[in-house]
């Protein structure tokens, strides 16, 4: 048994462990070089979930937590598809998302920011993406907040994204930023991420076609994870 | 001008931030919305196999224990059987297994820890066996793309252990072994960064 493996991650890409502006990364950053390992079994699997494990409202997060009424803020639709880096459909995969109400304060016993809370919206979801990777989320666009870091930090407005894909090894948390928005250029933890191409794409455009007239409007946001490695000598030719 | 590579770019990651536990633990966030939180039952009790309780604290650079992060772990069952597809041998993996877990640390003292069953032996490449272990995915604040480690067994074999072989330098291959404190208990510690920093793994 010869298990094909998956494309090594471009390190190049990624934000570094260790990045001083961002500065809890300072003592959270491991000082030793990563081993590499080639993938095995415990790599190339990983937990899969299925409808029974979540609820039909479970993506919608105008109405997940609601008590009383609607949140209140800007209605929108978060939607895109999650692929491979070969530009395959990552089907029946579980995708997470958090965020704060459109005050940006998170419903989170440590988050005491004077924004207030809203009794009508939690703040997280969770969705299977269908047979062609796509997922789609109702929300509340999430407001900026202030952050210790420098003396006057605030965090763009951003949804917070975990992934799954079907490999432990393409397991992936990352943040969705909004077209537009100019406090994504003066942010630390945005910009740990070096290249400038890489933060494009985790800023989700404005998709007028999906916005519902009267209704919201709709953000774009494809996932990408790491494709699988054609081991077309050692495995099998039609492998791919 | 080369011909172009029709390859996407990964999604970079980011920070999973100190309020993860809202997306993926929001009972640890302090409120209650899913039917069904995920991540709670890594083996129901059905399940055969030795019962364990894994414990430990994840340490930063200064020894201060991380009290907001989340471990993923993710394990064989005792047969050395992953439930899922690409496990040849999945078929047969113990019903209830899930194999995958969410361990949130106490927000106070830092200290986590997770009931399992102890994995088998897993086929590694080439048909070289792999001693029993359990990997690990850390997530926090301050934490910018998830670190990925194995967590072993004192008690167990692990001296033709093909990865912990890949560890140049002989001292820190301990950093993977879990010490068994009590019968059914084993102790991990994670540290960051600095002294006995444990080994990340890029897979």
């Amino acid at each position: 048994m010869k298990p094909a493996e998956f494309h090594q991650r471009d390190r190049l890409w990624h934000p570094p462990a260790h990045h001083p502006n961002y500065k809890t990364s300072v003592s959270r950053s491991p000082r030793q070089a990563l081993l590499s390992l080639e993938g095995s079994l415990s790599e190339i699997t990983g937990p899969t979930f299925g409808h029974n494990d979540i609820d039909p409202i479970d993506n919608d997060l105008i109405r997940n937590f609601a008590k009383s009424g609607d949140p209140v803020g800007e209605r929108i639709i978060v939607h895109g598809r999650v692929l491979d880096e070969n530009r395959r459909p990552v089907p029946r995969t579980l995708v997470e998302i958090w965020q704060a109400n459109a005050s940006g304060r998170y419903r989170h016993k440590k988050d005491t920011y004077l924004g207030a809370l809203d009794p009508n919206f939690g703040g997280c979801g969770r969705t299977l993406t269908d047979e062609t990777g796509y997922y789609f989320f109702r929300t509340i666009k999430p407001g900026a907040y202030p952050w210790r870091n420098w003396i006057n930090n605030w965090r763009p407005a951003h949804i917070h994204v975990s992934v799954f894909g079907s490999a432990f090894s393409q397991r992936l948390i990352t943040q969705m930023y909004f077209e537009g928005d100019p406090l994504i250029a003066q942010c630390p933890i945005v910009q740990t991420i070096p290249d400038p191409r890489a933060i494009d794409q985790l800023i989700a455009p404005l998709d007028m076609n999906a916005a519902i007239p009267l209704d919201c409007l709709a953000y774009r946001f494809d996932i990408v994870l790491r494709g699988r490695r054609s081991t077309l000598f050692e495995n099998r030719l039609e492998g791919n | 001008m080369p011909q172009p590579l029709d390859y996407l770019k990964e999604t970079p990651s980011q920070t999973a931030g100190p309020y993860v536990h809202i997306g993926l633990a929001p009972g640890a966030a302090g409120f209650q919305i899913y039917g069904r939180e995920l991540g709670h039952e890594i083996a129901a009790p059905e399940v055969p196999g030795e019962r364990i309780r894994v414990e430990g604290v994840v340490f930063d650079g200064t020894g201060a224990p991380v009290r907001d992060a989340m471990i993923e772990v993710w394990q064989a069952d005792a047969a050395g059987i992953h439930p899922h597809p690409e496990d040849p041998r999945h078929a047969d993996c113990a019903p209830g297994f899930r194999g995958w877990g969410r361990v949130i640390p106490d927000f106070e003292t830092g200290l986590w820890a997770f009931d399992t069953i102890k994995p088998g032996v897993v086929a590694g490449r080439m048909g070289r066996p792999l001693a029993p272990h359990i990997s690990l995915w850390i997530v926090a604040r301050g934490i910018n793309i998830g670190l990925a480690t194995r967590m072993y067994f004192d008690d167990e074999d692990n001296s033709a252990d093909p990865v912990l072989a890949l560890i140049e330098q002989v001292h820190r291959r301990g950093t993977l072994i879990a010490r068994k404190t009590a019968p059914g208990l084993y102790r991990f510690d994670i540290r960051l960064q600095g002294e006995g920093e444990t080994v990340f793994l890029d897979v």
